[in-house]
């Protein structure tokens, strides 16, 4: 237990790839919670598809030692969290286990859309935000264009930004310095009822759910009995620790610290991120305030490839969902498909990336399907519906009119791209609202544009027009009526269900084209003709047809190696696991995902 | 047929070929009998019903065993040398070795039979087949030993066969001469093509000239059971010229003819240039058309259709070959030869090098060693047999497994009868007209 005034909460912020985990590298090495033996680049991503990635994906906490220049030795609890778009909520959640937040800004690249969100957020949260403008090392650095950048875009005081290099090391003991002497001690009574922020948990098959937490008043050590606040599970804590990083046992954390508790909590879903523990002897009378509820954007089904792995799946859904509050699913059945679950996410990244932890982590198989947002349908009798799933659109006659979310974007790019960037915007049914110039070189655009686009390959295409220069950044602004149609694909003349897609009309002949198009190189051959179609009600808009296999033997007897024979047939007949039988055709899984990958060719 | 290698004690000569006439005229008495011929349906059909020797009582890995030791089996010696590498081969064969090399080789393959036959104890072996690489790149004084060293350590049957595999650029008249006064009684000539251009494109070291000086001298030196290689699906090759290639092999009047469609492995210049898109392949509709051509003009030249690539005048089939895809037992010579026996199946290294020290420390040069379970060797059963016009004959499935094909296959064997890519009759399994061109997707349903 420290003395609050010995301890400093912050958070590191910061447009992706800027240098925030590698900043957080830093931090470690020079306070020697790691011995350079022990330090690997970006030490703290350690999800396996984060440090593939190069990215962040999870929040993630770590107590320091420092001793300041002041003599004194502090107890700094860093939070390291993820850049993208998609996982802003692990930042806010970040934000509020903190009092102060560093603001990484790439030197080289200067103020990005995401930098701007995440400081709007930090704001929010009333913390104190110490700028760091990062990797001064690089040639093309610019650190004095991007300090003007940070007061003129964001009214920051950059007079005291740090330079820095989290490359070099360079600036690493002037943030300490800073962390110490401008972020503001955490408050809060420690003899008062225990009040702890569950800001995130994971699960531990021996230990069961453990909750990171924040203890905003009173403590909790071993043997205590605790109570979570909104589903009313009492538990007694075996073990309170701390992280250095990896896991280390304390007595007591106590108002001010950050920590974890394991309290062999087998039901995850008894720990809610965002709930309040309290003392189940002493209970405090009100719970923290929490998490707002974050409402996923994209949604899409989630099918076992084995239909017998759907508990499985299930309990592997049940776990992610224990520090990542932002994954909703419900089950959902598909005549082609079977059961799964429709699932929805914060976007397509995070799609991708729960896909993915779902099969390496969990060691599922699965198929995808297309994406989806959520539309809003008015019934002709009035009544209005959510629809996720284009499967469960109403029949044409029943609907009134369909409106579509819509964000506003705001898109940071340098000047000279001004004019595709408008262009794309344009095609893309968005709505302009304003230009700022934020300096002489950039520009920061706004628009108003369907959600389904920007899922669909709105940013792969801005980031191809703008040769990777523009950051995007979005936030849902409402809905708006816009002409949309479902479009069905027939393969072998039946619907297949887990196919379909509501788009704009006008664009619907050119999706249609592109996706049978893109099925047919997609869908192997089969033993007879395969014709695969796109309709919008009974009218065919496209068609393609997978001509019949002919011919597929192996010639030759290779000295009796019966061995590699059978290897390559066991080869094809994984392929064939792979795929999904619907009707009396295979499809791969791929096939399913076909709608996203059109518009990237 | 099976009777090559099982019941060749009891009724087994009878079955087989004129393999007497090479050795009469080689003056080779020991193998002299002199054999009926019979057609080769007549052969399949008449396969007594257990096809190796155990009954339904006796479990197929026990009894089979010792059963296995003493039964006839197959030899194959592998020779993994060639003048050149040709554009499209995946074998194992290294090009360009010195002659001291190959020799070295030879006393290396010694080394193996010794070891081999030592640990096994096989008997006589039923079919012996040289194959390569180029097994003729290696001098005849080579050959003569090798053949010699069989008779040392193993022993051939009476009317066992003997082929070797020969490239028309790497032989002459008194090497093949030699090879006949040895014992061997089958020519496998790798004709592959007549064209010249295509020759060339191939990367074959012979050429058209080349074959027929080949063809002339292995008959003069008394061949009289000769295979020919083709190979169809070529680039540039179109119907016509495989029209023309089929009518010149016909022509010559061999007993045997080999029609393979070409298969483009990943890593050969060739399979380099396909992935590049830069291979003119004929394509799947051509290459199908080019199959079902040969089919007909060997039919019609008087050679019938005994496995998916396989022609044979009535008598000639392969006996070697057929021990493979009956999944009988045979045992692999030399590097990255591959074995299967007792139960198991291993591969030799095909590294040289590998190969060598292993011997040399008096080991079996073996990796991959794999026990097969019961169900893989009824796979193995199921998609070897497959390749057999006659198919798979059930009751001798169900006399060496103890149950029943269609038992352990149920759906599969439904699904692929209403595909109509199989038929049963007669009792045997087989693949249909509609089916042989799709075999694998007809196998990959036993696996
Ligand atoms: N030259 C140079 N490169 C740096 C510096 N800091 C970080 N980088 C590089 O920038 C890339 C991104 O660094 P990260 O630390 O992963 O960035 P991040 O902000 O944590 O990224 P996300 O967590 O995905 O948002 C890596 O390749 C780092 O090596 C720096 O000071 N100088
Ligand atoms: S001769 Fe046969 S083994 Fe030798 S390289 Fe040519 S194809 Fe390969
Ligand atoms: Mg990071």
């Amino acid at each position: 237990m420290t003395e609050q005034n010995y301890i400093r909460n912050f958070c590191i912020i910061a447009h992706i790839d800027h240098g925030k985990s590698t900043l957080a590298d830093r931090l470690l090495e020079y306070t020697g919670a790691l011995s350079k033996r022990e330090m690997v680049d970006q030490v703290l991503d350690t999800l396996e598809l984060e440090r593939e990635r190069g990215i962040t994906i999870k929040l993630q906490a770590v107590r320091l030692h420092y001793r300041s220049r002041d003599g004194k030795e502090y107890v700094l609890n860093l939070i390291d969290t993820p850049g993208h778009v998609d996982f802003t909520y692990e930042v806010s959640r970040s934000l509020a286990a903190c009092e102060g937040a560093l603001l990484v800004v790439d030197a080289a690249q200067g103020i990005e859309a995401q930098t701007l969100a995440n400081v709007y957020l930090a704001l929010e949260h009333n913390l104190e935000i110490i700028p760091v403008i990062n990797k001064i090392d690089l040639p093309n650095a610019e650190p004095e264009r991007v300090r003007r950048e940070i007061e003129d875009i964001i009214g920051l005081d950059a007079s005291e930004a740090i330079l820095a290099s989290a490359k070099t090391g360079v600036g690493t003991e002037a943030i300490l310095e800073a962390i110490v002497r401008r972020i503001p001690p955490p408050r809060g009574d420690r003899e008062a009822p225990l009040k702890a922020l569950i800001f995130d948990s994971i699960f531990d098959s021996y230990r069961g759910a453990i909750p990171y937490i924040r203890i905003v008043e009173g403590r909790v050590q071993k043997g205590d009995r605790i109570r979570f606040m909104a589903t009313g599970a009492e538990f007694e804590v075996n073990e309170v620790g701390v992280f250095t990083p990896a896991p280390r046992p304390v007595i007591t954390l106590a108002a001010g610290e950050v920590g974890f508790l394991s309290a062999s909590i087998r039901n995850v879903k008894d720990t809610r991120v965002g709930d309040t523990i309290t003392s189940a002897t002493r209970p405090a009378k009100n719970p923290l305030p929490g998490y707002r509820k974050v409402m996923p954007m994209v949604y899409c089904g989630l099918f076992p490839v084995d239909s017998e792995e759907f508990d499985s799946l299930r309990d592997a859904l049940e776990k992610l969902q224990l520090n990542d509050a932002s994954l909703r699913f419900e089950p959902e059945t598909s005549v082609a498909l079977g059961f799964g679950f429709r699932c929805g996410f914060l976007g397509l990244l995070h799609m991708e990336i729960i896909q993915e932890r779902l099969e390496r982590e969990y060691g599922l198989e699965l198929i995808t399907t297309a994406p989806s947002v959520v539309y809003r349908v008015v019934r002709t009798d009035g009544q209005v519906e959510e629809v996720d799933n284009p499967t469960a659109l109403p029949a044409p006659n029943m609907i009134d009119h369909i409106e579509e979310p819509y964000v506003e974007a705001t898109i940071m790019t340098p000047k000279e791209y001004v004019g595709p960037v408008m262009e794309l915007c344009q095609e893309k049914h968005g709505t302009f609202l304003n230009m700022d110039y934020l300096s002489e070189q950039r520009v920061a655009l706004k628009y108003d544009l369907p959600l389904a686009e920007i899922i669909y390959d709105f940013f792969d295409q801005l980031k191809s027009r703008t040769r990777g220069y523009a950051s995007l950044d979005y936030e849902v602004k409402g809905y708006r009526p816009a002409e949309l149609v479902k479009m069905d694909i027939l393969i072998n003349n039946e619907v297949v269900d887990a196919l379909s897609v509501i788009t704009h009309r006008d664009q619907a002949y050119h999706r249609g084209r592109a996706l049978v198009e893109r099925l047919r190189q997609l869908i192997p051959r089969q033993l007879f003709d395969v014709p695969i179609q796109a309709a919008i009600g009974s009218r065919v808009i496209a068609r393609e047809t997978i001509p019949a296999m002919r011919k597929n033997v192996l010639a030759k007897c290779y000295g009796g190696d019966v061995t590699r024979k059978r290897k390559l047939l066991e080869k094809q007949k994984e392929g064939k696991k792979r795929m999904k039988q619907v009707g009396t055709v295979e499809i791969p899984q791929e096939a399913f995902m076909a709608v996203l990958k059109v518009g990237k060719s | 047929m099976v009777a090559g290698f099982v019941f060749a004690r009891s009724m087994a000569l009878a079955e087989w070929p004129n393999v007497s006439a090479v050795r009469l005229k080689a003056g080779f008495p020991a193998y002299s009998a002199s054999l009926p011929q019979r057609p080769a349906s007549d052969l399949l059909s008449s396969a007594p019903p257990s096809l190796f020797g155990f009954t339904k009582a006796t479990s197929p890995l026990g009894e089979a065993r010792s059963l296995q030791t003493k039964a006839s089996h197959a030899l194959y010696i592998h020779i993994p040398f060639c003048i050149r590498k040709c554009h499209y081969c995946d074998f194992v064969s290294y090009p360009g070795r010195s002659p001291a090399e190959m020799a070295a080789y030879c006393t290396d393959l010694e080394r193996e039979m010794a070891l081999v036959a030592g640990k096994w104890l096989p008997g006589p072996a039923a079919t012996v087949y040289i194959g390569g690489g180029t097994p003729t790149v290696l001098p005849a004084c080579n050959l003569e030993q090798l053949l010699a060293a069989v008779d040392r350590f193993f022993g051939r049957r009476q009317g066992a066969e003997v082929t070797i595999e020969a490239n028309p650029g790497t032989v002459d008249g008194a090497k093949l001469r030699a090879l006949a006064a040895a014992g061997v009684n089958r020519l496998s000539l790798g004709v592959q093509a007549f064209d010249d251009d295509l020759l060339r494109a191939m990367g074959r070291i012979h050429r058209r000239r080349d074959i027929y000086r080949a063809w002339e001298l292995a008959r003069r030196a008394g061949f009289n059971n000769v295979n020919l290689d083709l190979i169809f699906g070529l680039p540039g090759q179109d119907l016509d010229a495989w029209r023309a290639a089929l009518k010149e092999a016909v022509a010559l009047q061999p007993e045997h003819i080999a029609a393979y469609s070409l298969q483009v492995e990943e890593d050969t210049p060739w399979g380099r240039l396909a992935a590049a898109g830069d291979l003119p392949l004929p394509g799947e509709e051509l290459e199908l058309v080019m199959y079902q051509e040969a089919r007909q003009i060997l039919a019609a030249a008087g050679y019938k259709q005994y496995e998916i690539s396989n022609f044979a005048r009535p008598g000639y089939h392969c006996r070697h070959n057929l021990t493979y895809w009956l999944n009988g037992p045979y045992l692999g010579l030399g590097a990255a030869a591959a074995s299967h026996w007792q139960g198991r199946r291993w591969r030799n290294y095909s590294e040289l090098h590998r190969y060598r020290h292993a011997l040399s420390s008096s080991r079996l040069p073996r990796e991959e060693i794999e026990t097969l379970t019961p169900r893989q060797q009824m796979a193995e059963t199921m998609f070897m047999g497959l390749r057999l016009m006659a198919g798979v004959d059930l009751e001798a499935f169900r006399q060496r497994f103890g149950v029943d094909a269609c038992t352990v296959y149920a759906r599969e064997i439904e699904c692929l009868y209403r595909a109509g890519l199989i038929e049963e009759k007669d009792g045997r399994l087989k693949l249909t007209e509609k089916g042989l061109p799709l075999a694998n997707e007809v196998f990959v349903e036993f696996i």
